[in-house]
């Protein structure tokens, strides 16, 4: 403990620093000052500020005669979201897609979780999450060949279930939905794994003994207690699931997502104030979300 | 709790069902990474390991991991700092905006990527081009490190409410300024939290690729931009595949590496 | 490549920064084109070399060993010219003409689409072919080409070209096709399994089907459309997505989709029906009976040039017989050096290719991007730009 004796030290530095150390002592403001200022400079100017940047080019437009951006406001990209059809369609098709691997994500990592933190051995439990983390360190485009090569008319998918006579479901959405859910799981395996490893047995024991089923138990006591690392979970699995426009690309079929109208927008047409408007759909729905799984702590939980 | 012995045989079952799910893949690259059919098709033709040899020379698979590992240190180190910062502030300090606060540092990570993409592409572009700064290496840790700091934000923020602010006060009363109790008493108690946020940071860089897209000067190749533009070579594909297996397989290594940290870190 | 090719089609200003930039001192204005182009003399004789020559480029254009150890031809050059290379590999046109504009690059492998706006914003001079010897070699074919020259003045150096082919599963498709009806007219056949190039710049592939196929709606040049032409390309594509299985934008994912079967009939390129062929797949590719769209780059020279002898140096190390080849090989296209021919390690590589085969690539109409004022001339109509085909094209897919 000898180092947390006060240390003279000789010179000048010393005593600034003790200068200093006492300031701060003695003034918490200047201290959270000092704690805030570096990240709020980063995450407002640099962060929040570009995204405000962003939504103001979505009130410009591109002149299609120059290419230049054509900085008048306008609400003609905004309009053109709003009344073109295929806008519609594929933003409500891309909530689903999110919807659908936010909900197989849980009913999958939700046992899995259980499992691994309260009925497999102890000395089990680091190895399993090792196990179900391992995937996230394989690269996410390696990954998703691999699933397209599963799910080819000739993969692996038709031929272990062709002797059953069943197909897979070939390229397309479904196929989307489920290569996502897989990319996604890790990601709500471990907050709700973290969650319920938190959750202290002698509670479980205790709902059993005064006399709750298996059922009463995870309904009235785990899911309760769990439910803000779930939505933690889902908000990675719900966002990343929106804002993809490769996997679609690669096992979609003919299928797009409204990250890809996004993504031709700005790559292909330069049209920055186009894709910009477009962005603000994902935005929106993000930040609903986000407002809603707010109220459950879930942001803590990430 | 007390489950019947089919209900833990089921989830057993379940959880087998669910980790065969998780590794096929992964075992099917480590396949095809021997198939001699350049497009990976089902079931092999027969098996090589021609690809192993391209890979083992191949220079530019080599930068690309040593670019990634620089982005990955440079946006870890960044958000190692600010995420810290962030939590000691939040969970230390009562102050108005705490919870926008909180907030703010969970939008990077909660707005799809190519938002995040375009937005700091965009910006990068208007405000760094007149300084004379193009997009390169530095524009992709500052993207990286912007959703990064939440990883860290969250493990220090959970690790600072269980360690309560009692050792800190005593290391205060028995003489310690507020750098000697950081340097001794705190940061100690923090390592594993920040070890264990720091690698997930890590691993969310390392195979980060939309808002890299945006963010990366063209001279720039992380590993993941690497594998973007190779897989689609027919020569180089099978090659991608040798690389995505080695990373598997050493991934291992941090994986564990950050278990044993957290664990350490929710011991009791 | 696929970058690259990525980079061709997606390319979106092209030619629409034209008239904006041209500037008025001594320009003149190209013929049919409606655009001026700045009056930039070509370097009239070359120097000793700078030491160095940086470079903006597609993927797969200045290897040098990294990807593969046996395929480099910039270590070569660099010990023979005493130019090190400072290679940039860009994704987009685009990108390419922004990094041009920051006048730190003495040369540009140039797309169609690109090289057209980099002349007429003076980012690039005339080249004095009389420095590059090897141009003497170059396909007539290629030189003097709308998107490398004005007026006869070269602009750049030819590097290789390409055509859209069809292509089918020879043991799913019954009777050969000759026609593009194959995959518009006739594509219910194929339910499911018909495949086209994702991206804006196949509505241009649907023009030149109807071209032939609806004479009367007086198509002439498939990247200058019209609104009612438009329309007519954009209907025969949406009534096309019922058929279509997926579409493809990257050639691993077409050689994979081809070999398993999910797509039996659709667009290629030559070098993917050699890899699906490589693959023992029964595959048959036709240059169909209305031609095809397809692609060429051009070799240009910066207008500030810094190290402007040593880019000619590369200008005519790239089209030289062997690195030409070379080139031509790697990246899968036809080269520009008859000569080149001569030099593939595959000697049928050529023929293959069609390199020499002027009657073949008569018949490709080379990507260039659609912008209001008609490419073909066109002085009572306005045409239909590219950022309208990109919108057109998410609604294609819906």
């Amino acid at each position: 403990m000898s180092g947390l004796a006060p240390t003279t030290l000789p010179g000048r530095p010393a005593s600034l620093r003790r200068r200093a150390a006492a300031l701060l002592h003695r003034r918490p403001l200047v201290r959270l000052g000092l704690l805030l200022s570096a990240p709020m400079l980063w995450l407002v100017v640099a962060y929040l500020g570009a995204l405000f940047a962003m939504l103001l080019t979505a009130f410009w437009s591109t002149d299609t005669f120059t290419g230049e951006v054509d900085r008048t406001f306008t609400w003609q990209n905004f309009q053109d979201l709003w009344t073109g059809e295929v806008y519609r369609t594929i933003a409500l098709r891309s909530v689903a897609v999110a919807a659908g691997v936010t909900v197989l994500c849980l009913a999958i990592a939700f046992p899995m979780a259980f499992y691994m933190a309260k009925v497999a051995r102890p000395r089990w439990r680091p190895y399993l999450l090792i196990a179900v983390l391992t995937p996230l360190w394989a690269a996410y485009l390696v990954k998703v060949y691999a699933w397209r090569v599963i799910l080819a008319d000739d993969g692996l998918l038709n031929w272990a279930l062709g002797p059953l006579g069943a197909r897979g479901p070939g390229y397309g959405l479904t196929a989307t939905v489920l290569v996502l859910t897989y990319l996604w799981l890790p990601y709500m395996i471990l907050p709700i794994y973290t969650g319920l490893e938190r959750l202290p047995d002698s509670l479980l024991d205790a709902s059993g003994d005064l006399g709750a089923g298996t059922l009463r138990t995870l309904r009235r006591v785990v899911a309760p207690m769990v439910f803000p690392s779930i939505a933690a979970g889902s908000l990675f699995t719900f966002s990343l699931s929106l804002g993809d426009y490769i996997t679609v690309k690669i096992v979609g079929g003919r299928g797009q997502l409204i990250g890809n109208v996004v993504y031709d927008n700005i790559g292909a047409a330069n049209d920055l104030p186009f894709a910009a408007a477009v962005a603000t759909v994902p935005v929106v729905v993000m930040l609903v979300y986000i407002a809603a799984v707010r109220r459950t702590g879930a942001l803590e939980e990430l | 709790m007390t489950l019947s012995r089919g209900a833990r045989l089921a989830l057993r079952a379940f959880t087998a069902l669910g980790l065969a799910f998780v590794y096929v893949p992964l075992f099917l690259v480590v396949l095809n990474s021997f198939n001699a059919d350049r497009s990976f098709g089902w079931p092999p033709s027969g098996l090589t390991t021609a690809w192993w040899a391209h890979a083992l020379d191949n220079e530019g698979a080599r930068q690309a991991v040593l670019t990634s590992l620089k982005a990955g240190a440079g946006a870890t180190a960044v958000a190692l700092v600010l995420g810290t910062m962030v939590a000691f502030a939040v969970q230390r300090f009562r102050f108005f905006g705490r919870d926008t606060v909180s907030l703010l540092v969970v939008l990077p990570i909660a707005l799809p990527g190519i938002v995040t993409g375009i937005a700091l592409g965009n910006a990068f572009q208007v405000v760094l081009k007149p300084l004379g700064i193009g997009l390169g290496l530095f524009t992709v840790i500052v993207g990286h490190a912007t959703f990064c700091i939440v990883t860290i934000y969250n493990n220090v923020l959970a690790r600072l409410r269980r360690m309560g602010t009692a050792v800190e006060e005593a290391s205060a009363d028995l003489g310690a300024d507020p750098f000697q109790t950081f340097r001794y008493v705190t940061f100690p108690l923090l390592r594993p939290a920040l070890l264990a946020g720091g690698l997930l940071a890590f691993a969310l860089s390392f195979d980060e690729i939309i808002v890299t897209t945006f963010t990366a000067g063209p001279g720039v190749t992380t590993l993941p931009i690497w594998i973007f533009t190779n897989l689609f070579r027919p020569n180089q594909a099978p090659v991608v595949n040798v690389v995505a297996a080695v990373l598997i397989v050493l991934s291992v290594v941090p994986v564990w590496l950050a278990q044993r940290l957290s664990g350490e870190a929710t011991a009791h | 490549m696929q970058t690259k090719r990525l980079g061709v089609a997606f390319a979106a200003l092209s030619l629409l920064a034209l008239s904006a930039c041209g500037g008025g001192d001594g320009s003149s204005t190209a013929s049919g084109q409606g655009f001026k182009v700045p009056n930039i003399p070509a370097q009239k004789a070359l120097g000793a070399g700078e030491g160095e020559v940086n470079i903006v480029n597609w993927a797969g254009y200045a290897e040098d060993g990294s990807n593969d150890k046996s395929v480099d031809w910039v270590h070569p050059f660099e010990k023979q010219t005493g130019c090190k290379v400072n290679s940039k590999v860009a994704g987009t046109s685009d990108e390419m003409v922004a990094l041009m504009k920051t006048g730190e690059y003495d040369a540009v492998s140039a797309s169609g689409d690109a090289s057209l706006r980099l002349i007429a914003g003076g980012q690039v001079a005339p080249v004095n072919t009389a420095l590059v010897p090897n141009y003497a070699d170059v396909f007539a074919g290629l030189k003097n080409k709308p998107w490398n020259s004005i007026k006869g003045v070269a602009y750049g150096i030819p590097h290789g070209r390409g055509a859209n082919l069809l292509m089918w599963r020879s043991d799913k498709v019954a009777t050969a096709p000759d026609s593009w009806s194959a995959v518009f007219d006739q594509g219910s056949a194929y339910k499911g399994h018909v495949t086209a190039y994702d991206s804006p710049i196949y509505i241009a592939d649907a023009a030149l089907y109807l071209m032939s196929a609806k004479p009367d709606l007086g198509i002439k040049d498939p990247y200058a459309l019209d609104q009612k032409q438009f329309d007519a390309a954009v209907a025969l594509l949406k009534q096309q997505k019922a058929n279509v299985g997926e579409y493809w934008s990257d050639y691993t994912k077409e050689v994979q989709a081809f070999k398993s079967g999910d797509s039996v009939i659709g667009t290629t390129w030559q070098v993917i029906a050699n890899l699906v062929a490589a693959e023992k797949t029964k595959v048959g590719t036709v240059l169909p009976k209305e031609g095809a769209t397809g692609w060429s780059d051009t070799w240009m020279v910066a207008a500030k040039a810094e190290h402007p002898n040593c880019a000619y140096k590369w200008l005519d190390w790239i089209v030289s017989p062997k690195v030409n080849a070379q080139v031509a090989e790697w990246f899968g296209e036809a080269p520009a050096n008859s000569k080149a021919c001569a030099e593939t390690s595959d000697k049928s590589f050529c023929t293959t290719f069609h390199a020499a085969d002027e009657a073949y690539f008569s018949k490709v109409h080379f990507w260039t991007t659609p912008i209001a004022q008609c490419l073909d001339g066109r002085t009572d109509a306005k045409c239909v730009d590219y950022a309208q085909w990109t919108r057109a094209w998410t609604e294609i897919k819906g």
